[in-house]
């Protein structure tokens, strides 16, 4: 297996799919000449042409309306939103047009499209540009939202979303694109909708995904140091949601912990511990605890930045908290 | 030493209990046995007798009362002794006066004379966590004997499980009582003397397949008048029939006799659709399709999934779709249209080497065929017994729809295509 960033294993499976599929063409600010402002594109331009390749205006809302009414018509659009942040402003776009056609129209047709969009904080980019609304979209139903850890994941869960007959939200984290890992070679497919273990252990499970399991792998691998072996399940998709390997490590630690970005309040991680609640209640050991960020728009300085994002220290905090 | 009398539970559904009057008043004495007060359940008004010997100390909820089985309702104290920690009547500090912690060492199960003890002190005000709570219901462990080493003193898993190794050694030298429950689990799988504390009956809530079974179910018995038809079948030309096949065919294809039974059962429906049929007020709807329902056993109850038009499929195609369903319904899979629709069903416990039984009938439906097992068993055939291979069936027919005379007639074409297969085949 290669070991590669994953940036590029973003880049390849968009890269393979396109030489698949004819019908796959990418749109976007900057993605053309330019090649992306994360350089995920760089060389697609030269390579697919200016028809599969299309820079479009600084107008979110009407790249997201050009790719729904492209996939309406057959084709398989891959948007990309420089920010997640930016997706607000296509917010009727993708909660009220992408995520209801299918079931308001009776599934007369299908929309196979995805939208690309890079989150999270961490890069002083400031409150309007470091936030982590993954929760927000997942609230709604016909929407698929996914954001992979690994790239490995990174690359067959993009390959599977641009397969998918649904309109799925792909967030990439900015600080995750220089991230290594060992990605199989050929084309391989990682289903949307599924969790996994990434580490085993037996004494609690902490539930993350994304840029947190990077955090959540270095406080397991310090708490190891202590004795203490943490189970870490990444959701890697957060709807449709999987709790089987969640509640699967649940029922061994009788402990958790849910590592998210974003805010606490209304988060992934109060999905997850009330699904935990209602479906373990009798294996339940101890409260169950949340690291998130701080309840404060994202600060632009550094130190105050990193303060607020949750850091390896506070995870290594919860975990002892509920032992 | 202060006891504790609590509204006791009369009855496996009982849940709460109305004081109706005290028999003794506060400050009498009262003798063990002696009748303390009597409640009112839903069924009947009972005596509640002391279990102790003493003083009636306080009285803790009044006549006309009603309460929850379990709650504090009296303290017995010995003559001149002063009670400090009295239960409230609903949801006090203490639960349980402080002599008789003292009775028990700590981290020792409770053992069975004390049971209303336990009642009183697993009452929700000891912390422990939902699973400690379990753990010690399951081994009858009192949790207020347990050292909690969580936050605030919560019991958790481990504190139960620190318990659970030291209850033998603590249970040992009782010999009035029965070995602390909590033994069995941890020392031996088969206790000799049964553990008569901790063996509670188990409640299961009805869930929703239980639930829909339960009305179909009594629906059935109660409205459809149901008679019997018992028949024996040749089966040795079929089980020659699917040898052949099934030497010729990859695992995942090979055919059941079910699937045999499926077919035929379709096939003779065509001749008397009066059994493919359902009332519907003054009408008898005799079904265009013959949709075969077949009982499928799942974990927590049984469901019937469908095999539509099965006269005009292939053995092959009926035996790869039963196959499909079935396991999406075990996977808990299954898709409405593999439970929609069925005009008739069988239902085989042959696996389970069950000789002949008798099925309901699964409304709206006319009939259902229950199909035993197939039996090498000896037969005679002109004046010698040789072995033969014969199952069993039975129909259960609605009365209001058909008759047995043509109930009769179903079956033996029925048999008559399970002992020619040939004829199923075409």
């Amino acid at each position: 297996m290669a070991r590669i960033t994953m940036r590029e294993a973003i880049s390849q499976a968009l890269w393979e799919e396109m030489e698949r599929d004819p019908r796959v063409f990418i749109l976007g600010e900057e993605v053309g000449v330019w090649g992306g402002t994360y350089a995920v594109t760089k060389g697609f331009y030269d390579h697919f042409g200016p028809e599969r390749v299309r820079d479009t205006p600084i107008a979110e809302a009407a790249i997201i309306g050009a790719a729904i009414g492209a996939a309406l018509t057959g084709l398989r659009p891959v948007a990309e939103l420089m920010t997640i942040n930016f997706a607000f402003s296509a917010m009727d776009h993708i909660v009220n047009q992408a995520a209801k056609l299918h079931y308001m129209f009776g599934g007369q047709m299908i929309l196979p499209l995805v939208i690309r969009a890079v989150g999270g904080g961490g890069r002083q980019l400031g409150a309007t540009h470091s936030q982590t609304p993954d929760a927000i979209f997942a609230h709604f139903p016909g929407l698929k939202v996914v954001a992979p850890g690994t790239p490995a994941d990174a690359k067959g869960m993009l390959k599977a979303a641009i397969r998918s007959q649904d309109p799925v939200l792909f967030i990439e984290h900015a600080t995750l694109y220089q991230t290594r890992g060992e990605v199989p070679e050929g084309d391989y497919i990682v289903p949307l909708g599924k969790s996994t273990i990434q580490r085993e252990g037996r004494h609690v499970t902490i539930v993350t995904y994304s840029k947190m399991l990077e955090i959540s792998t270095k406080a397991a691998d310090q708490l190891a140091k202590e004795g203490i072996e943490a189970e870490i399940v990444d959701l890697r998709s957060l709807r449709p949601l999987d709790m089987g390997p969640v509640l699967e490590s649940f029922k061994k630690t009788n402990r958790a912990v849910i590592v998210e970005e974003g805010w606490k309040s209304y988060g992934v991680g109060a999905e997850v511990a009330s699904r935990i609640y209602e479906e373990a209640f009798d294996y339940v050991d101890a409260p169950i605890k949340r690291v998130a960020q701080a309840e404060v728009p994202l600060p632009y300085n550094r130190t105050l930045e990193q303060m607020a994002l949750p850091q390896v220290e506070d995870v290594i905090k919860a975990v002892k908290e509920v032992l | 030493m202060a006891e504790i009398i609590a509204m006791p539970k009369l009855g496996f559904d009982m849940a709460e209990g109305t004081l109706v009057r005290w028999v003794v008043g506060e400050g009498e004495a009262i003798e063990k046995g002696q009748v303390l007060a009597e409640i009112e359940t839903d069924k009947a008004t009972v005596e509640v007798e002391s279990s102790a010997a003493g003083v009636v100390y306080r009285h803790l909820v009044k006549a006309g009362d009603i309460v929850p089985v379990g709650t504090p309702i009296a303290v017995i104290a010995a003559p001149g002794e002063k009670v400090e920690d009295i239960p409230a009547v609903a949801g006090g500090e203490e639960a349980q006066p402080s002599a008789a912690q003292t009775e028990q060492p700590a981290e020792q199960p409770i053992p069975a004379s004390q049971e209303t003890a336990a009642i009183l002190e697993d009452d929700g005000r000891t912390k422990a966590s939902p699973l400690a709570r379990r753990m010690a219901q399951e081994y009858g462990i009192n949790l207020k004997q347990v050292q909690g080493s969580g936050p605030g003193g919560r019991v958790v898993k481990r504190d139960i499980e620190k318990a659970l190794k030291t209850a033998p050694v603590a249970a040992a030298p009782e010999i009035e009582t029965p070995p602390a429950p909590i033994a069995a689990p941890t020392t031996s799988p088969l206790p000799a003397v049964v553990p008569a504390a901790a063996a509670e009956d188990q409640r299961v809530a009805v869930d929703k397949l239980r639930a829909i079974i339960g009305r179909r179910m009594v629906e059935s018995k109660t409205q459809i008048p149901h008679f019997y038809l018992t028949s024996e079948v040749d089966m040795a030309a079929v089980m020659e029939l699917r040898k052949q096949f099934n030497s010729q065919l990859p695992e995942e294809q090979k055919l059941s006799v079910n699937d045999f039974i499926i077919k035929a059962a379709a096939l003779a429906l065509r001749q008397y659709p009066n059994l493919n049929a359902s009332l519907q007020e003054n009408e008898i709807i005799r079904h265009a399709h013959r949709n075969i329902g077949v009982a499928v056993a799942l974990e927590n109850g049984l469901m019937t999934i469908v095999c539509k038009d099965a006269d005009y499929k292939s053995l092959g195609l009926i035996s790869q779709e039963v196959k499909e369903m079935v396991a999406r319904a075990r996977a808990g899979k299954v898709r409405p249209e593999d439970i929609e629709g069925s005009t008739f069903s069988i239902s085989n416990l042959g696996m389970f080497e069950v000789e002949h039984f008798v099925a309901i009938i699964n409304p709206p439906e006319a009939a259902i065929l229950a199909v035993g097992s197939v039996k090498e068993v000896p037969v005679v055939e002109n004046g010698v017994v040789k072995a033969g291979l014969r199952m069993k069936m039975t129909l259960s027919a609605d009365h209001r729809i058909t008759d047995g005379a043509e109930a009769a007639r179903f079956m033996q074409a029925l048999k008559n295509y399970l002992e020619k297969p040939a004829l199923i085949l075409l």
